[in-house]
């Protein structure tokens, strides 16, 4: 018998899940999960589960949408972003939420990424970040640390990563957040406070993937993975309260940014009513 | 033990990681042929840390009522 949490939002003929021992996607699907529970249950800001799209492309993160038990759409490799944004556009009202990986969203799917940032289109993006392809064996990927060991990278990786919550932010998101496993309770606050906002929403939560990018650059097992998330990266209270040399080889978990620029579907209604108004005359 | 939650454990979900028995503030958890056992229920303080970063969802808290 499964926790109410499983027995709730996800679909217990599919589980257990397959990822492999000690991967942080498990722990980052429930995260959305919890978050999503306390917003139905939220009196201030309660959402209708109805009213939930999971969208997920390929990957190992994008499993997730299977696992998940709402109105969901598991999509081709990159285009989770052009399939949510075409919900949304259709129906305003859906919080539509995207559940994604770093290959996923930022190399084959970077465009729609960057282009749904840019006009600022209300969906929730969640980027399940391990640094690496996991389920085609572990090549790198735009977000692996320079120097770093993939498959494709015996000798180090030469590219440089991607900071995935800071292009978002740089391509106009007007929310951009990161979390991390190890912190799943600031985590879901995130995801939360990402749901409920109006526009783009970005959350890059760092993963752990131990069988492939633990193993090939010797960060030992999932625990000690996310004992080094535990020293590495910092909650936004205790990170504010650190001086700049404590700060430093250290990653903020937490929003990074946040505006009210207008949102596309709403400006999108303006434009709808204008022409009718017009017609009209 | 005391709080007024119980442990529970889904055995056949368990892929024995450790990250809950790691992370335990009272180490009441320890992996025992690959799989999550309870080493000591008596310090269980149910603060629900092994629950929230469990991937496998096989260990969690319930009410004691239910």
């Amino acid at each position: 018998m499964p926790s109410d949490l499983v027995h709730l939002y996800m679909r217990i003929d599919h589980l257990p899940q397959i990822w492999c021992p000690g991967c942080g996607n498990g722990v980052i699907m429930r995260d959305v999960a919890v978050a999503i529970d306390e917003l139905i249950h939220d009196e201030e800001n309660s959402i209708n589960r109805e009213d939930i799209v999971i969208v997920s492309g390929i990957g190992c993160s994008s499993r997730a949408a299977g696992y998940l038990d709402f109105n969901s759409i598991h999509t081709t490799h990159g285009r989770a972003i052009a399939f949510a944004s075409g919900i949304k556009m259709a129906n305003p009202k859906l919080h539509v939420i995207v559940l994604t990986g770093d290959g996923d969203c930022s190399a084959i799917g970077g465009n729609h990424l960057i282009h749904a940032a840019r006009r600022n289109l209300g969906l929730t993006v969640v980027c399940f970040n391990n640094d690496i392809y996991g389920m085609t064996g572990g090549q790198y990927s735009p977000t692996t640390p320079h120097g770093d060991r993939a498959t494709t990278a015996p000798y180090g990786n030469v590219d440089r990563p991607f900071d995935i919550a800071n292009l978002a932010s740089g391509a106009g998101a007007s929310f951009s957040a990161r979390g991390d496993v190890y912190h799943a309770r600031e985590t879901i606050d995130i995801i939360k406070q990402a749901i409920l906002h109006k526009g783009f929403s970005l959350v890059d939560v760092y993963s752990i993937c131990p069988t492939y990018y633990g193993r090939k650059n010797k960060k030992g097992d999932a625990v000690e993975m996310l004992k080094w998330q535990k020293e590495n990266l910092v909650p936004t209270a205790r990170y504010y309260s650190m001086s700049e040399g404590e700060r430093a080889n250290k990653k903020l978990i937490g929003i990074l940014s946040f505006n009210d620029y207008p949102e596309y579907t709403e400006e999108y209604a303006r434009i709808i009513a204008l022409c009718r108004k017009a017609k009209k005359k | 033990m005391y709080g007024r939650k119980k442990l529970v454990i889904e055995e056949k979900w368990c892929k024995g990681c450790g990250i809950c028995a790691a992370f335990c503030p009272k180490e009441v958890l320890e992996i025992r042929a690959e799989k999550v056992a309870v080493r000591d229920v008596e310090q269980c303080i149910s603060c629900g840390l092994c629950e929230l970063r469990c991937p496998d969802y096989a260990i969690y808290l319930v009410n004691m009522e239910e």
